[in-house]
Parts: structure tokens; C-alpha cells; sequence
């Protein structure tokens, strides 16, 4: 059988340098998907984009073969002009980009956009491809295909946006389609539902797939082929079912045990202690008015949070998962005092076991100060959080400075000290942050964040921006550190994963409920609510027999009218939060 | 609907600005101590004329300069009756200058409409020149087109206005007959209009564009090349590349669109610096504006004159930035809708 394309020996670099991607090989058969596994530097977004020369203008393709047996006959890729190549792109193979956000124009309209490629490679007339356009539209999901079609890109979740760069990448019905990390920048469950989608739509046209990415969940469900790099080079490659199951090679050993996943069989947890807290939540809500879109219409009201309860036992992790916009950072945001709650709610915090308690919200300035002391945060992005015009000393001595303690000489000796805990050198204090990777970033901002000697750390998405086995070093080192140091975690994570190995509580939230709450192994043995079930459905394993149950995501990701009679809720009956057992909570009608 | 919605309110907030603008320029005129007619009649008292000292106290009268600040102000506006009841600036009497002696409408009159006319021209120059060359400038980076656009840009930017008028001057009436100083031929001043005036003032008009227009061109230029590529690195058009669109197809409908709202933004900050900027070429090219006008006003404390023309200026600012809030609003969806997102 010929392959669809056939990628030879092919090496890329940019200007002098060493190649970045070395002797590649590679074949993706007709109606297949083929995945390019990875981590960030490996070489595989570089790869893809090569197939269709859309590199950056430094890169260029230095040896190899790109052949594509499409059905316009065989054309080799690497050889043809840029005017047929243009021919080739967004007809005969199509791409979809890692980020939604920003791969549409914000200031045309996405039935423009979409359209645009019949324009441009059938000539349609604008009513045809209208009409052609509004039939992918309903196709890959869009409610109202015709409003789909009038709105700007701004207007939809990142979900809809992956569905419309789907519809644009499949109108012209391409022999092969190169998505290049199609799902990252989504939450699980939407994850779940966008694979589902373009599963879907490779099993109504044939079409063939080089799916990009680095996860390896992703890979064991929609991957027939399987390409492992590293470095620029090709680790391992074959069909995905044996390599997935005894992987041959050091490195993708190495990938799949860095990889967290929610474990096959759980067993329940015994609850957490209630005594001795260092946090504690108390009916906390937020409210936000958004202002009407007319000066005439009343101004809407936002539940970011919604009578939210949780309690920290010192020395644990308790974790708040959920979707964007569930309302999760708005809860750690008020537990550390950067919002107050709305009236009725309260933040109680005990710097030590034998102090009284502290009102979060109602300190004065020298209290506020302490407090900042002993609640310190890590951020999501390791990237912007660190200010690229400042040394990593100047970085870890200013929040000494500021609380006015110790001496110059004292400041940098626990700045090398801390740096010296989270795993690195000393002498790299002098360096500016643009030197390091993303993991050695945030191990600087976790040094960062324990130069004051907090009690409670608050950790928001910590790991979400880094690679797997990045994410797995970080992860442990904070083990390590609470463990320590004796800290405590609140943890906010949208992955299920993640959590379960960090955390010793779980708050499931959606739309400001926290709708169940439990030990991890509790809540992966025993899921009472249908979005709890969802989130831990949605989770793509790295195991072929455990592909997504995309009936349980549809169930539960959905609003929740579509739940079961016993956990639905309405701005104006909301169950309330049951103990099942002793620590297991869920809310829903008894 | 909602855009004329929002033009009628954005005149509002421009009438009530300028009005804001009125209050600070009067008093700011008025800040030396004295005013025209004080100043000379203590200089008439001095050599002993006191035959004019009379006539000018009959002004200060006349024109209510004796009157408490704030009320000059209101009369001057046309809020409250003066001694001619009312006549201020809204209802179209923009008083007397006391300079030339002679009504400031009268003064201003045609120069009015040249001010404009070569601020216009300078405008579009500007627009002209730097959307092609930075537009090229963004899409041939670092390469020779780029590098020499930018050099000729940066000597734009850095010659003297003054020193590039005579230059200019110089040259152009030596290799190509233009004409020298003004904005007309001296026979058609004052005559009503004709075609031959129109074509003298446009041949006219060539040299003071240029001038006017070179550095404004220069940085809108570099400000467009650098918004352009900013935007070239951006997603989306990688996505229009991978949909097989041509690169000047592409260049054109996605990021220049998004690299035209600062651009457009600029109208309103253009007028304004070209007005002022423009006062010494006017005064070094002979040009009829009102620059020179306004520098003689304020010299000798004219304050009608140089009221008018400062609130003239204002106003075209302010149309300016009106013009430019307008047009964002049609070009980018994102502030039309604002509020409209669910």
C-alpha cells in the first residue's frame, strides 16, 4: 500500500546552526492518524510545519524528501514552487493550531475566514461557500451555525474557536490534516469533546492525520502510528499499540513514567483531620456586575463563587479543580486576601497551631503585612512572572527587602540557600531569567515565593505551562519542600492528573459550586456527580484500552440542566453540599 | 445604528471639551499681568499722549475689559450680554484685535481656510508616503528596501523643517520653477475664487507640504513597520499562510488591518502637532496661515485674536481625535462590541 506522504531523511536547522530536526523518517497512510511525540525542543512542531514549508523565515530545510501521494497524484513537497505550494496548503492538507485565542484574525468574522479557503482554492461564489461552510458549521457542533458565521472570534469560548479552525481546516476536504498541539490550550473535558470531534470527521472522509502533541493520552486514543522525538532525532517509531504497551526505547520509558495519570483502581481514603487548620474558607462568595449592554438593560449579575467551604489541615494540599471560568482562582485569589468576599463570607488563618485565628479580610496594615508574610504565591507562567530586567538575586532578595529583613550579606546567603533547595546553583544568581528554561523558571519562582518562610503556599497551575517530565520534577520538588518545611498547599489545578498525586483533599468546582469534594482516591474510586465522572472520563490515559468515554464527558461537561434530577441546580435552587460518607462530600438533592 | 449613536456622543463629549479647552485658554491669555489696552495706555501716559488714552479707555469700556475676569470670559463666550449685548464666540463675533484694528474675522478670515487647507494636504502626504513605504518597509525587513526607507526616514526626521524649506525652496525654483514663498500669487490676494487662484495655490502648495509632512511621514512610517511586524509573528497569520493565501493577499487582509488602528489613532494627534509645528515654516515660507498670526497675537497680548486662533486649533484637534475615535469604531469589532460579549 502507498502511503498518503512519505517523509525521507529529512533535516531542518535554522541559519548556521546545527539542524534541528535530523534524518527524519516517516510515513502517514491514507486514512490514518500518525502522532509526533514530544517534548517542547524535540523538533516535532518544526517537522510538521516543514511538510507544508511554513517555517520561520531563518529556517530552512536542508536535506530529505517530503512526498505527498494526494489526489492530485504524487508531488514532492520539498521540490515544487511556492506558487504550487500554495496550491497544496489549506487544499489538499490542512493544519490546526495549538491556540485558538489566536490563530483567527479578532477583527473578521469567522465565516470570512472560514470561507476564505473555498474562495481561494475552488473559486466558489460567496453563497456557496456559504451554504458549504454552514454545513461544516453543523458538522463539527455549532448550536446555531448561522450566528456561528456572523460572530467574531471574540465572541466564542476557546472550545468554539477550535471547532471553527476545524470546520476551516476540513472544508476543502484535504487528504491529511497536521494538527499541531490542537488541544493543549483547552480544558479537559472540551479536550475530550474536540478529539472526539476530529475523530469523528476522520472516520466520515477518509482523511489522514499528523497529530502533534506531547501527550501521551492523546496518542493512545486517536493514534494508529506513533513517532517518538527527541533532540531532532526519532527515538522510536511503530504502531502505537505495542510501543504504547512496552515501550522499547529509554526515552518514551522515560516520557511515560513522567506522565500522571489518574490511577486504573482506587481505593477510598480515610478523611482528612479537622483539627489544627491553617486556612479555612467560610461561606465565601463573589459577585461580580458586569454593566448592561445598554444604559437601559439591569446589570448582570456573576457568581465567580457561590458559599464556597473548605478547610486546610496544616502540613496538606488541598486542591481546587476546575474548568476555566469555574471560579477556582477567585477562591484562592480571596483566600489570600487580593479580594474580599461578598459580605457573610469569611477567611480564617492560623499562622501557627497555637495563634488565634486571623480574619483575612479584616486586618489592619500591620497585620495585612504579616500575613503576606506567611501566604506566598506561585504562578502559572513562569515566563511573565519573573520581571526580565531584574538579576535572580535582585528577584529573590526583594520580598526581604520590603519586609525589611536582614542584612544585605544575610539576604544573599538565604537567596543561595533557597536557590540551593529548589535544585539549583548558587552562582546562577547573577543570571537574568530569559537564561533559563521554563522548569529552572519555576523553580525560581517557587525559591521566590519561599524566601519570606511562608506557612501557606498558594500554587495556581504551577505546572500547566511546562512539559511532562518538567511537570514531574516540579511536582515532586514541591512533595519535597512541603514535606520540608512543613508548608501548606491550595493547590488550583484544571488537571485531574496533576492533582491526583499532590493533593490530600479534592474541591471539585463548576460555575462557583464546589459540586464534590473528597480525597483524591475517594472521588477517582467512588465519583458521585456527573462532572466529577466527566472530568475524570475526560482524562486521556496512556493506555489503549482505556480510551475517553465520550458519553460520560457529553454528560457531564454539559450545562447542568442535562444532569441527573438529583445534582441539577438553577441561580435560584442550588442543592446543598451532602456528606456521603465521612469525608465525602457531593452536592445534590437527598 | 449604534456607531451614529456613538458619533452623536462623541460630539457631545467634544463640544463640552472644548468648552473645558475655552475656560483654560482664556485664562492663560490673561495670565501676564495687564492686557493690550492697559499696556498702552500706560505707554500712551508715559510719552504724553493723552489724546489716545481716551479712545483707549472708550475700548476697554467697549470691549468690557474692565469688567472681573470671569465675566470677560462669559462675554467673550457669548454666555452673558456685554456692552453690545450678546456677541461672543457662539454667536459667531470673534471680537476685535486691537493689533491690527480691525474685527479678527476679518484678519483670519482667508488665512483660516489655508491653516486648513495646508494641514490637509500635509495629512494626507503624510498618510500617503507612509502607508506604502511602511508597509514595505515591515514586509521587505531587514533587507535594502527596508534599510534605505529607514535611512531616508531617520534624515526626514532630523533635518530642520526651516533649514529643509529653504533647501527645498532653493532648488525647486532652480530645477523645477516652483515658486518661491506664499501660498498664491501675489495678484490673486484678496480675489475671489478662480480656477487660475485654485491652480496657483496648488503649485504653491507643493514646497509647504513636503515640509510640513517629511518628519511626520518619517515617524508614521517607523511606527507602522514596527506595529506590522509585531502582528507578522503573530498566529493568525500563520493560519492565513497554511490556508494558501498569496503573501500580499495575506499581508494586506489580516495584519495590516490590525496594524492600521494605531495608525488611524494617529489623525488626532497629527493635526495639532502640525498646526504648531507648522508656525515657523509658515513664518520662514511666507505663508498665509495662522501661525504667524498667532505668534504676533500672543507677542502683543492680543488676547481676541489669540484666543480665537488657539480655540481655532483646538477645535481641530478635537475634530481630529473625533474623526479617529469614529473610525476605530467602524474598523475594529472588538471596541464595537464591547459589553455585547456574553
Amino acid at each position: 500500500m502507498t502511503p498518503l506522504l512519505s517523509v525521507q531523511d529529512l533535516s531542518i536547522g535554522f541559519g548556521k546552526g546545527p539542524d534541528v530536526v535530523r534524518n527524519v523518517s516517516f510515513d502517514v497512510m491514507p486514512g490514518q492518524s500518525l502522532a509526533l511525540v514530544g517534548e517542547s525542543g524535540s523538533g516535532k512542531t518544526v517537522t510538521c510545519r516543514g511538510i507544508l514549508r511554513i517555517l520561520p523565515r531563518a529556517a530552512q530545510i536542508r536535506t530529505g524528501r517530503i512526498t505527498l501521494y494526494g489526489r492530485n497524484g504524487e508531488i514532492d513537497l520539498t521540490a515544487i514552487s511556492e506558487r504550487r505550494m500554495r496550491d497544496v496548503r489549506g487544499d489538499t492538507v490542512s493544519m490546526i493550531f495549538q491556540e485558538p485565542m489566536r490563530s483567527l484574525s479578532p477583527l473578521h468574522k469567522i465565516g470570512n475566514q472560514v470561507s476564505e479557503v473555498l474562495w481561494l482554492h475552488r473559486r466558489t461564489s460567496k453563497r456557496e461557500a456559504k451554504r458549504l461552510v454552514l454545513e461544516k458549521f453543523e458538522r463539527v457542533g455549532f448550536p446555531d451555525p448561522e450566528r456561528a458565521y456572523g460572530s467574531y472570534p471574540f465572541e466564542m469560548s476557546g472550545g468554539m474557536r477550535q471547532r471553527a479552525m476545524i470546520a476551516m481546516a476540513m472544508v476543502s476536504k484535504p487528504d491529511l490534516l497536521i494538527a499541531d498541539e490542537p488541544t493543549t490550550a483547552l480544558d479537559v473535558t472540551t479536550q475530550a469533546q474536540v478529539l472526539g470531534l476530529m475523530k469523528e470527521l476522520q472516520k466520515d472522509t477518509g482523511m489522514a492525520m499528523v497529530l502533534v502533541t506531547h501527550d501521551l493520552g492523546v496518542v493512545a486514543n486517536m493514534a494508529e502510528q506513533v513517532v517518538v522525538m527527541n533532540k531532532g532525532r526519532v527515538m522510536e517509531a511503530g504502531p502505537a499499540a505495542p510501543l504504547l504497551n512496552a515501550p522499547a526505547h529509554a526515552y518514551t520509558r522515560q516520557l511515560f513514567d513522567a506522565a500522571p495519570s489518574i490511577p486504573a483502581e482506587a481505593r477510598p481514603a480515610p478523611p482528612l483531620p479537622e483539627t489544627d487548620l491553617i486556612l479555612k474558607l467560610d461561606n465565601v462568595s463573589k459577585t461580580y456586575r458586569m454593566r448592561g449592554k445598554t444604559a437601559w438593560q439591569p446589570e448582570a449579575l456573576i457568581h465567580a463563587c457561590r458559599g464556597v467551604d473548605l478547610n486546610l489541615p496544616r502540613g496538606k494540599t488541598l486542591a481546587i479543580v476546575g474548568e476555566s471560568g469555574s471560579g477556582k482562582t477567585t477562591a484562592a485569589r480571596i483566600a489570600l486576601g487580593a479580594e474580599p468576599p461578598d459580605p457573610g463570607g469569611k477567611v480564617l488563618f492560623r499562622p501557627a497551631s497555637d495563634s488565634d485565628p486571623i480574619a483575612v479580610h479584616q486586618m489592619d496594615r500591620a497585620a495585612r503585612t504579616a500575613f503576606q508574610k506567611q501566604a506566598q504565591m506561585v504562578f502559572q507562567d513562569p515566563y511573565s512572572s519573573l520581571s526580565p530586567r531584574m538579576r535572580i538575586l535582585g528577584a529573590l532578595t526583594e520580598p526581604l527587602d520590603i519586609h525589611g529583613i536582614g542584612t544585605r550579606a544575610e539576604r544573599r546567603e538565604m537567596a543561595a540557600e533557597r536557590i540551593q533547595q529548589v535544585g539549583m546553583n548558587p552562582d546562577m544568581l547573577q543570571r537574568y531569567p530569559h537564561a533559563f528554561s521554563g522548569g529552572q523558571r519555576q523553580r525560581l519562582s517557587i525559591a521566590r515565593a519561599l524566601m519570606l518562610e511562608p506557612a501557606l503556599l498558594v500554587c495556581d497551575e504551577p505546572t500547566s505551562a511546562l512539559d511532562v517530565s518538567v511537570q514531574e520534577q516540579i511536582l515532586c520538588l514541591l512533595e519535597d519542600i512541603r514535606d520540608r518545611m512543613n508548608l501548606s498547599y491550595l493547590f488550583i489545578s484544571h488537571d485531574l492528573a496533576v492533582v491526583a498525586r499532590i493533593a490530600d483533599e479534592v474541591a471539585v468546582m463548576r460555575r462557583g459550586l464546589v459540586v464534590e469534594q473528597a480525597p483524591p482516591d475517594t472521588l477517582f474510586y467512588n465519583p458521585h456527580h456527573p462532572y466529577t465522572k466527566a472530568l475524570i472520563a475526560a482524562q486521556p490515559t496512556p493506555d489503549i484500552n482505556r480510551p475517553i468515554n465520550l458519553k460520560l464527558v457529553a454528560q457531564g461537561a454539559g450545562s447542568p440542566d442535562s444532569w441527573p434530577e438529583a445534582f441539577r441546580f438553577s441561580d435560584t435552587m442550588i442543592p446543598s453540599l451532602t456528606q456521603l460518607e465521612p469525608g465525602h462530600k457531593v452536592r445534590c438533592h437527598v | 445604528m449604534a456607531i451614529l449613536r456613538y458619533a452623536v456622543y462623541r460630539f457631545g463629549t467634544m463640544l463640552l471639551t472644548l468648552l473645558v479647552v475655552s475656560a483654560l485658554v482664556f485664562t492663560i491669555i490673561n495670565l501676564p499681568p495687564g492686557d493690550y489696552l492697559s499696556n498702552q495706555i500706560s505707554e500712551l501716559r508715559a510719552s504724553g499722549q493723552s489724546a489716545g488714552v481716551a479712545k483707549a479707555e472708550f475700548l476697554r469700556t467697549e470691549y468690557a475689559l474692565d469688567r472681573p475676569l470671569y465675566q470677560q470670559y462669559l462675554i467673550w463666550i457669548g454666555f452673558i450680554p456685554g456692552p453690545q449685548g450678546f456677541s461672543g464666540l457662539i454667536q459667531g463675533d470673534f471680537g476685535w484685535s486691537f493689533e491690527f484694528d480691525r474685527p479678527v474675522a476679518e484678519i483670519v478670515g482667508e488665512s483660516l481656510w489655508l491653516t486648513v487647507l495646508v494641514n490637509l494636504a500635509a495629512v494626507l502626504f503624510v498618510y500617503l508616503i507612509a502607508l506604502p513605504l511602511g508597509v514595505l518597509a515591515a514586509a521587505k525587513s531587514k533587507t535594502w528596501v527596508d534599510y534605505t526607507s529607514a535611512f531616508v526616514g531617520y534624515l526626514g526626521l532630523a533635518t530642520p523643517n526651516f533649514l529643509l524649506a529653504l533647501i527645498l525652496f532653493y532648488y525647486g525654483h532652480k530645477y523645477f520653477d516652483l515658486p518661491i514663498g506664499g501660498l498664491m500669487d501675489p495678484q490673486y490676494e484678496g480675489l475671489p475664487m478662480t480656477w487660475d487662484k485654485v491652480k496657483s495655490i496648488l503649485i504653491h502648495l507643493i514646497v509647504p507640504t513636503f515640509v510640513i509632512g517629511t518628519s511626520g511621514a518619517a515617524a508614521m512610517m517607523q511606527r507602522l513597520r514596527a506595529n506590522l511586524l509585531d502582528e507578522l509573528g503573530k498566529p493568525y497569520v500563520e493560519t492565513a499562510i497554511a490556508k494558501g493565501m498569496s503573501p500580499p493577499r495575506m499581508l494586506t487582509k489580516y495584519p495590516l488591518r490590525m496594524a492600521f488602528n494605531p495608525f488611524v489613532a494617529d489623525i488626532g494627534n497629527l493635526l495639532p502637532s502640525m498646526v504648531s509645528g507648522s508656525v515657523l515654516v509658515s513664518v520662514v515660507l511666507g505663508l498665509q496661515t495662522i501661525g504667524p498670526t498667532l505668534l504676533t497675537a500672543l507677542k502683543t497680548q492680543d488676547q481676541f485674536l489669540a484666543g480665537f486662533v488657539l480655540m481655532f486649533v483646538a477645535l481641530l484637534t478635537l475634530m481630529g481625535t473625533m474623526i479617529s475615535d469614529v473610525l476605530l469604531v467602524l474598523l475594529d469589532p472588538r471596541i464595537r462590541y464591547e459589553g455585547r460579549e456574553a
